[in-house]
């Protein structure tokens, strides 16, 4: 293109585009910072320059301290279990499976459907059809609803998510899967190398871009869950299933602590960038190509 | 990968046997939809007494709960503001991200450059690290909330980086700048080159973003809960989400509101499954 017309190009192609990013994304995450050295309470027309005592505040904030662990617990089960699981069944399903189509898109509804949604589904399950389950057989383990426990009510909420996330991560692993090398499995039968070894020392290394990818993918949803935390459990039993995300809103919306909930929030997200930026060198370290 | 040559009968069980596994997995997979299937046609008393029981087993089988579940969700009104939201966002993020790819990738000067490093950065700032300043500025001192083009433009601005970066990748590896100069020679406008020689051309990629940008704004909770509070501009989860409020003991009028909020989807999905399947691996794959 001529540069002669540089301007008006950028007017008619760049701006519109450019003008709806700055205007959500950039401003208000410029203006986030400046707000974590105010004291502002959402209301006031006042806002009082504090420096950094809201960081202070977050240091003291003892419930955001443990919904943090609390997610980290949290994220540590969702991505090992969605991961493992995902693989597993996108193993199985390439295997020359008949019916693979179908399966794949079974697995994939959950993610159609909203986390509200979801997590009312399967509230029901848990306080009624689990209830029930347990009343009938005189199974301990579903006699009382899960979600009035705080173990299984965290338990419930991995659960639901894996159950959510993982036909995402097998559709990866299954492209993942039809994209290795014909030959190479070929060449390493004929080598001699049982089904255990072949896993570990010629899938595994060739599926690493995509485990890069679901593990990135997962880390960074786990992290962040809100929609279904909020319906499933809403922090129930008191409090004790409140994660970080949820913690955040709550500081910020209902307690009217804005400066103090974004200070949380954007310490919420470095540590998120660092762990999937740290994921994602480890893996792809580990990439290699057939 | 067929492998019938040696143990072809220990191939066979093996065979077999994960069919089963899967066959077990996706049954548990699938329960909780079977569920609330089940539900949303009894009465609560049959609910309470056991949720398991099939259809047939149970008197007072009815469509009460979803005449009820629907007029109560004012489902039709939740639906219609879902779908204006989500279709006017996915088509105003589609052409201005387009718009703005084909931008950056044919003009190689510095502001492109930096206007494409701050998108591909912006990708990993999750919204709960905007949203406090976002409800600030838009609601305090603009105070534009409430407005379904407030959450519209939002959508849009959100869904931008991502939009550009896989409108990039893709036209700068598969459309060839050939094309365009002969469109120059034959004295068309950089605005009617755009039109009606490139865009065309985006189609694939078109039709991954479209997938992923809908389904991402019609399930959209968290935002939407932002902006909108009018009970007249709900969109269908948050709709679900004060319908459920209200009625969470009456377990047969929330199975079928639930219900009536799944099935539009999973038609659509029926339908373009192949579509949403192949478009959300190519997203991710990126």
């Amino acid at each position: 293109m001529k540069s002669k017309s540089n301007g008006k190009d950028f007017c008619i192609f760049a701006l519109p585009g450019l003008f709806c990013f700055v205007a959500v994304v950039i401003i208000p995450f410029v203006y986030g910072v400046y707000l974590t050295l105010t004291d502002w309470d959402g209301v006031s027309s006042v806002k009082n320059f504090v420096g950094l005592a809201n960081f202070v505040g977050v240091g003291k904030d003892s419930q955001f301290w443990m919904s943090l662990l609390l997610t980290f617990k949290y994220v540590v089960f969702v991505v090992v279990i969605v991961n493992v699981l995902a693989f597993a069944i996108a193993y199985l399903l390439t295997r020359g499976m008949k019916g693979q189509n179908f399966f794949r898109a079974g697995f994939f509804t959950p993610n159609l459907i909203g986390g509200i949604v979801l997590g009312y589904i399967w509230q029901f399950v848990f306080s009624r059809v689990f209830v029930n389950i347990g009343e009938s057989t005189g199974w301990s383990l579903f006699e009382v609803s899960w979600l009035s426990d705080p173990t299984k009510a965290f338990a419930a909420l991995v659960l639901v998510s894996v159950w959510q996330l993982s036909g995402y991560m097998i559709l990866i692993y299954v492209a993942g899967f039809m994209g290795l090398n014909e030959d190479v499995m070929e060449a390493a039968s004929i080598d001699g190398a049982s089904g255990w070894r072949k896993m570990r020392s010629i899938v595994l290394p060739l599926m690493m871009s995509s485990v890069t990818i679901c593990l990135f993918l997962t880390l960074s949803r786990a992290f962040m869950v809100y929609d279904v935390n909020l319906s499933l459990t809403a922090g129930a039993p008191y409090g004790t299933t409140e994660m970080a995300a949820m913690h955040v809103y709550e500081k910020a919306f209902t307690s009217r602590q804005f400066g103090l909930g974004q200070a949380e929030a954007l310490i919420l997200f470095v540590i998120v960038a660092c762990i999937s930026g740290l994921q994602v060198y480890l893996t792809k370290k580990k990439e290699v190509q057939a | 990968m067929k492998q019938t040559s040696v143990g072809g009968n220990k191939k066979k069980l093996a065979n077999i046997l994960s069919m089963v596994v899967l066959i077990i997995i996706f049954i548990a997979y699938m329960f909780p939809f079977l569920m609330v299937v089940i539900n949303s046609l009894k009465q609560k008393r049959d609910i309470i007494k056991s949720p398991f029981s099939w259809l047939f087993t149970i008197k007072g089988l009815s469509f009460d709960n979803f005449v009820k579940a629907f007029t109560q969700m004012d489902f039709l009104n939740a639906f219609k503001n879902s779908l204006i939201v989500t279709v006017s966002a996915t088509v105003l993020v589609t052409l201005f991200a387009a718009m703005l790819a084909y931008y950056v990738v044919r003009h190689k000067n510095w502001v492109s450059k930096i206007v494409f490093a701050l998108m591909v950065a912006s990708m990993i700032i999750p919204f709960q690290a905007i949203m406090i300043p976002l409800v600030n500025i838009y609601g305090g001192m603009l105070n534009i909330l409430n407005h379904r083009l407030t959450l519209i433009f939002m959508h849009t601005g959100f869904s931008m980086a991502m939009s550009v970066f896989m409108f990039h990748g893709f036209i700068n590896g598969n459309i060839p700048i050939a094309l365009e100069e002969a469109a120059y020679i034959d004295g068309c406008t950089h605005f009617q080159t755009f039109f009606k020689i490139v865009f065309p051309l985006l189609k694939p990629i078109i039709s991954t973003m479209v997938i992923l940008n809908a389904m991402a704004f019609w399930n959209d909770f968290l935002l939407p809960s932002l902006v909108l509070t009018d009970k007249e501009l709900l969109t269908l989860p948050l709709s679900t989400y004060s319908f459920y409020g209200t009625y969470s003991a009456d377990y047969g009028t929330i199975m079928a509101g639930l219900l009536l909020c799944v099935v539009p989807i999973l038609i659509l999905y029926v339908v373009l499954q192949k579509q949403i399947i192949n478009g959300v691996v190519a997203g991710a794959v990126k």
